[in-house]
This record gives structure tokens, C-alpha cells and sequence, in this order.
């Protein structure tokens, strides 16, 4: 106990240098959980646009079909199928679909387009599909009409209400045409969707592609993302060879990829962020020991084992970088939460930069709780690991050296 | 009278091997308990180094030192830190109390570290007090007393763990006139009445005619040692003439 009253007695004995460490700490834990926050953030977001507002977290199609996107690859919608998935643990919600390429006509314009056929309903519960629409309504089962992205109706200066020729190749060889009302136009993050993507009902894409009763894929929802691996291993157990399936990390490796790379680059910055702590932190030790180093000589010829001293010694760090650290943690939640729900968004040239590389301009923050706590335990160890080197310096003190002036 | 410090041709050179400082050189010292020596002699001639060779805070080149029959030249780094705990008490000339504890947390850190119980340190830290006269600033942090009264408060922590003898190096150094008498005072009354060992590295003269025994160094050998003849201290023979 007397320990602990001399280790915090310490820390409080020079003010300002106590603050300094405080302070280069709680701006350390600031900075470190800002940066970590905002990268997660941006690569949720990306996540979000990309998977689960498209792709879903796992798709289940016929085996082959991901290597060779044809019509002939695609497999019967059966209802028992479906059921099969459903009861699978984690998983939410699954949602028949079917996708081809068609071309798309107004007047003497033309542009290739992703046709994407959709039960309305399911496909919102899982893509949030509903959200999309900047103008008209979200379909309904049995309508005629189709969405298509902001973009592509900008390409082919179509309007609401205006129609739209499409031309493609079906099942088995056959003619693909259709002509049909623009009941909706979606507006998508990601441009590349926003660009491409045309939406209509599961039956009409049926009907349009001479593909009665067939699906390209089972798009799935999950309660726990996290657990992604595990259900995707589920669903391949339970539906056997003939289908394939595949998580959003299999079928958009780049994407992979690219987080990959770029938290390998945030690796970097971060460690010359945490070099900067580290220096800023070593600076007060050494300061410290210069000024303790007689009273220490002292303690230890009156009778202290180097090893007591010792524990003073990181009690009094464990206490400083520990304040730091959960004074750090306190002040980004807030600024970490309102970055979330205010995200900084760029604008102008910038934001058409980003979306060049088909990345939504905005970049909120993520509040997972385990960046707060992983930052925060980072830092409290650098800070105990920079606190050996009074340790280290107490285990060579000679106290007849140590009280020369 | 029983011995407490025995030590035999006890030598210490710095920087042996390039230019060498013969600190001590074939000191033989016997102090037997109760006694009150001041060590003496000028500037270098190695009253600091005996001190330190006497309290386990430096190893002698040669020789041996024997504190109540115990060899302390030939005890590990930690056994030594323990047997000074136990065995001997300091008081430095810079007074070194440690500033962000109180007079009475300083005295009690002692005893904290000798694990004595919460009882026993209450009442022997009442009883320091009252020896060194300052009950009433107890509870004061070192930088709101006087020099005088910090050195005081030295002296009852080096007291804290009943040591077989007591160190100090030119303690009244740094203390004006009546601080110094102040605390040669308390300490001869300690001496005197509790018969506790006193040995000082000093060159205050105030400090000397107090003294019951003079030891002089002169280039690190013993070139005198006196003993007081009547309790006033101003006469003294030399101690192979006794």
C-alpha cells in the first residue's frame, strides 16, 4: 500500500512534467484511435457499398458459374433450395436473383447495362435497395416497369417515365428484347453501380432472358457479419458440389486487396506516430531519472531493494500512461461518434477523384468498440515498455555514484 | 562495551589502472557501542570513503569490515541493501528526505520497508518525534521546514530502524549556528541516554568538541585517534596511550 502512496506521490511531484507525459499520451491515444477509426470507417463504408448494397455477404450459385457468368450456368429456383439456406445458422435472409448484360437503347444512344432481376421485397430486406431511389418508387412484385442507376439514365438522357429498349442474348441462344417504363431512378455510392446497373422484377428478367424459373444466384443476408467464414463453410456443407458458394471476399478479391494495401500503408504512418509518442514519452523518463537519480542513490543505501524501487517505478508510469490513455479514450468517443454521424464528405474535384477509383467520397469513422480498446492497451504498453529503461537504469545505480553532485 | 565496528587493513583506490587515488590505505578501525567519533581531516583525505566502506555503500579493495561479527565485504548486493536496512542508520549532509512525503511518512518509510506493523510504527514514530522535538510538524512536507529541521527529522529516520550504529556525513554542514548545536544536542542526548553509535565525517569544530572520540585521516590513513578524557570533550589522549 505504501508502495502505491509513494508511486502516486511521485507522479505528482513535478506537475508539469506529469502533465507533459499526460498529455502527449492523451493526444498519442486521440490521434492513433482517429486515424484507426477513420481507416475502419472508410473500409465499412466501402464494404457497405460494395457488398451489401450489391453483392451480399455470400452468394450461392450454380459450381461454375462465378468463372463463367453465362446463362447456361445458372440453376432452378427451388423453393426447398431456398428453405435449406434459410436454416442455416446466421443466416438472415436469402434472396433469389438474376443477372445478365444487356444492351441498353433511347433513341440513338446505347450503353451496356447489368440487368439485374430482384424479388423487390426480399432485395430491400438484405440490400436496403429501397434507400437507393432519388426519384419515382421502389418496384413491386408484378411490375413492369425498372430502376436503372442515376448514371446510366444521365448517359442515355432518359427520364422518369421515359422507356428503354433492351437488347441482349438469352437462354440457350435465344433473343433477348424488351421495352420497357422508367419507374425509378436509383442513386448508388459507388459509380460503377450507378453507371451500370438496371434493375426490374425476378419474373420479368425471366421472361426478357427465356429463362423461365432460373436464378444466377441466392444472394444472402447475415445476423453477424463477423461470422462470415463460418456460415459461408456451412452453406458449402449443407448444399454439396453442385453449388458453389462463395463469400464477398472470394468474389471481389480486389477489393480485398486493395484494404490490404492500404492498411499496410496506415501501418506505416502509425508507426512513426507511435515513434513520435515514443520520443515524447522517453524525453520525460529521461528528464526524470536525471532529477531522481540522487534521491534514489539515497533510498537504496538507507535500505530499499533495487527491485521495491523498481515497482515504484512502474507503478508510477502504469499510473501516468494509464491516465493518458483513459483520459485519451473518453475525449475521441464523442469526437469519434460525431465524426460517424457527420462524416467528413469532399466535395468538388476531390470527391470526383475518389469516385474515379470507385470510392464514395465520405469518410465516417467506425465506433467498434475494440479500436478504442486496442489503441488504448497499444499505448499503455509502449508507454510500460519505455518505462524499462528506468528499470534498467535503477538495476546499474551504484548508490555512492548515484549521490556525487 | 561490545564491538560493533571491526575493521582490518581496509584499502580503497579509484581509477587503479590509470591514475590511481588511494582513497583509504590500510585502515584499521575498532568502535565499540555507545561511542560518539567524528572523523576528520581535510578536503580528499578519504573521511567520505571510510564512511561509505563502513556503511556497505562501497566495497573495499582489500581488508575486511566486520559489523556485530558479520563480514559485510563478502555479502551479495541484496543481503548488503538488507543488513543496512537492519543494521545501520544515515544522515547525509543535504539532509535527502523525500520531498512529496511528510516528516512523519520519511521516518516511516523505514519502517514500512523493515515490514513492521501499523501499531509499532505509530508509536515508535511518536517517540522519534518527541526525541528530535518536532511532534507538532508531523505532518509538514520537507520544503515548509528549516535545514535544521529537516536534518532532525534525518536523524529520527535514521533512527526508525533501531541500527546498530548511525552514519553521518558532515551533517550540520548545511545548518546555520543554532540549528547545528540544536542537533548535536539531541543527538549526544541520544547517545548518551540510549547509548546509540554515532560516527560523523566532519570538519565543524562545533561538531569535533562534542565528539568522545576524534579519529583523524590524513591521505586516506589514520594519522591520529583520540579519545576525550573528561565529558567536556577538551582534552583528549591519544587511544594507544589509554
Amino acid at each position: 500500500m505504501w508502495l502505491l502512496k509513494l508511486a502516486w506521490k511521485n507522479m505528482w511531484r513535478n506537475r508539469n512534467r506529469t502533465a507533459i507525459t499526460i498529455t502527449a499520451v492523451f493526444f498519442s491515444v486521440i490521434l492513433s484511435v482517429l486515424t484507426n477509426s477513420l481507416q475502419e470507417g472508410v473500409f465499412d463504408n466501402l464494404i457497405k457499398n460494395v457488398v451489401s448494397f450489391y453483392s451480399g455477404y455470400i452468394q450461392v450459385h450454380k459450381s461454375g458459374y462465378w468463372d463463367e457468368q453465362i446463362l447456361e450456368n445458372t440453376f432452378e429456383n427451388l423453393p426447398e433450395l431456398q428453405e435449406q439456406v434459410i436454416q442455416i445458422d446466421n443466416v438472415e435472409a436469402v434472396t433469389p436473383r438474376f443477372e445478365s448484360f444487356a444492351l441498353a437503347s433511347s433513341d440513338t444512344l446505347t450503353k451496356g447495362c447489368m440487368v439485374v432481376g430482384i424479388l423487390p421485397e426480399k432485395e430491400d430486406a438484405i440490400t436496403q435497395l429501397k434507400n437507393k431511389v432519388a426519384e419515382g418508387n421502389y418496384l413491386k412484385d408484378g411490375d413492369e416497369g425498372i430502376m436503372l442507376g442515376e448514371g446510366l439514365a444521365h448517359r442515355l438522357k432518359l427520364q422518369l417515365n421515359d422507356s428503354i429498349v433492351l437488347i441482349g442474348q438469352g437462354y440457350h441462344g435465344a433473343m433477348a428484347v424488351g421495352k420497357y417504363p422508367i419507374t425509378g431512378i436509383l442513386r448508388f455510392g459507388q459509380p460503377e453501380m450507378n453507371n451500370q446497373s438496371l434493375y426490374m422484377t425476378l419474373s420479368n428478367a425471366q421472361v426478357l432472358f427465356s429463362a423461365e424459373n432460373r436464378l444466377t444466384s441466392y444472394v444472402i443476408g447475415l445476423e453477424n457479419t463477423n461470422e462470415l467464414d463460418q456460415t459461408a463453410v456451412n452453406i458449402r456443407t449443407s448444399l454439396g458440389d453442385t453449388y458453389e458458394t462463395m463469400t464477398w471476399e472470394e468474389m471481389m478479391p480486389e477489393v480485398v486487396q486493395h484494404i490490404r494495401t492500404d492498411k499496410g500503408s496506415m501501418v506505416i504512418i502509425q508507426l512513426v506516430l507511435y515513434m513520435l509518442i515514443a520520443f515524447g514519452i522517453f524525453g520525460t523518463l529521461l528528464m526524470m531519472m536525471v532529477e531522481r537519480k540522487y534521491e534514489m542513490g539515497m533510498l537504496i543505501a538507507i535500505g530499499m531493494k533495487k527491485f521495491k524501487l523498481m515497482q515504484v517505478m512502474m507503478l508510477e508510469s502504469l499510473f501516468t500512461v494509464l491516465s493518458g490513455c483513459l483520459l485519451g479514450i473518453l475525449v475521441s468517443i464523442p469526437i469519434v461518434v460525431y465524426l460517424y454521424r457527420n462524416p467528413i464528405r469532399f466535395k468538388g474535384q476531390l470527391a470526383e477523384v475518389y469516385e474515379e477509383f470507385g470510392f464514395e467520397a465520405i469518410f465516417p469513422t467506425s465506433t467498434n468498440p475494440e479500436i478504442f480498446l486496442n489503441q488504448g492497451v497499444l499505448v499503455l504498453i509502449l508507454g510500460l515498455v519505455l518505462s524499462l529503461y528506468p528499470l534498467v537504469k535503477i538495476a546499474k545505480i551504484n548508490p555512492v555514484t548515484a549521490m556525487k553532485k | 562495551m561490545n564491538t560493533v565496528i571491526d575493521a582490518h587493513n581496509i584499502s580503497k583506490t579509484f581509477n587503479p589502472e590509470t591514475i590511481p587515488i588511494y582513497a583509504v590505505r590500510d585502515v584499521h578501525l575498532h568502535l565499540e557501542r555507545g561511542e560518539f567519533t567524528a572523523l576528520v581531516g581535510p578536503s580528499g583525505s578519504g573521511k567520505t570513503t571510510l564512511l561509505n566502506l563502513l556503511g556497505g555503500l562501497d566495497k573495499p579493495d582489500k581488508g575486511n569490515i566486520l559489523i556485530n561479527g558479520v563480514d559485510i565485504t563478502s555479502l551479495r548486493p541484496n543481503a548488503l541493501i538488507d543488513f543496512r536496512l537492519k543494521n545501520i542508520g544515515f544522515v547525509f549532509q543535504s539532509f535527502n528526505l523525500i520531498p512529496v512525503f511528510t516528516a512523519r511518512e520519511n521516518v516511516e518509510l523505514i519502517m514500512q520497508l523493515q515490514h513492521r506493523s501499523k501499531s509499532e510504527i505509530d508509536e515508535r514514530v511518536k517517540i522519534l518525534f518527541q526525541e528530535i522535538g518536532l511532534e507538532e510538524k508531523m505532518n509538514t512536507r520537507p520544503a515548509q521546514l528549516s535545514g535544521g529541521q529537516q536534518q532532525r527529522v534525518a536523524v529520527a529516520r535514521a533512527l526508525a530502524s533501531k541500527p546498530q550504529f548511525i552514519l553521518a556525513d558532515e551533517p550540520t554542514a548545511n545548518l546555520d549556528s543554532k540549528s547545528a548545536i540544536k542537533l548535536l544536542d539531541i543527538m549526544a542526548k541520544l547517545n548518551k541516554e540510549e547509548n546509540i553509535t554515532f560516527i560523523f565525517s566532519t570538519h565543524d569544530p562545533r561538531v569535533i568538541e562534542r565528539a568522545r572520540r576524534v579519529i583523524t585521516l590524513v591521505d586516506g590513513q589514520v594519522h591520529s585517534d583520540t579519545r576525550a578524557i573528561d565529558t567536556s570533550g577538551e582534552h583528549f589522549i591519544p587511544i594507544d596511550k589509554e
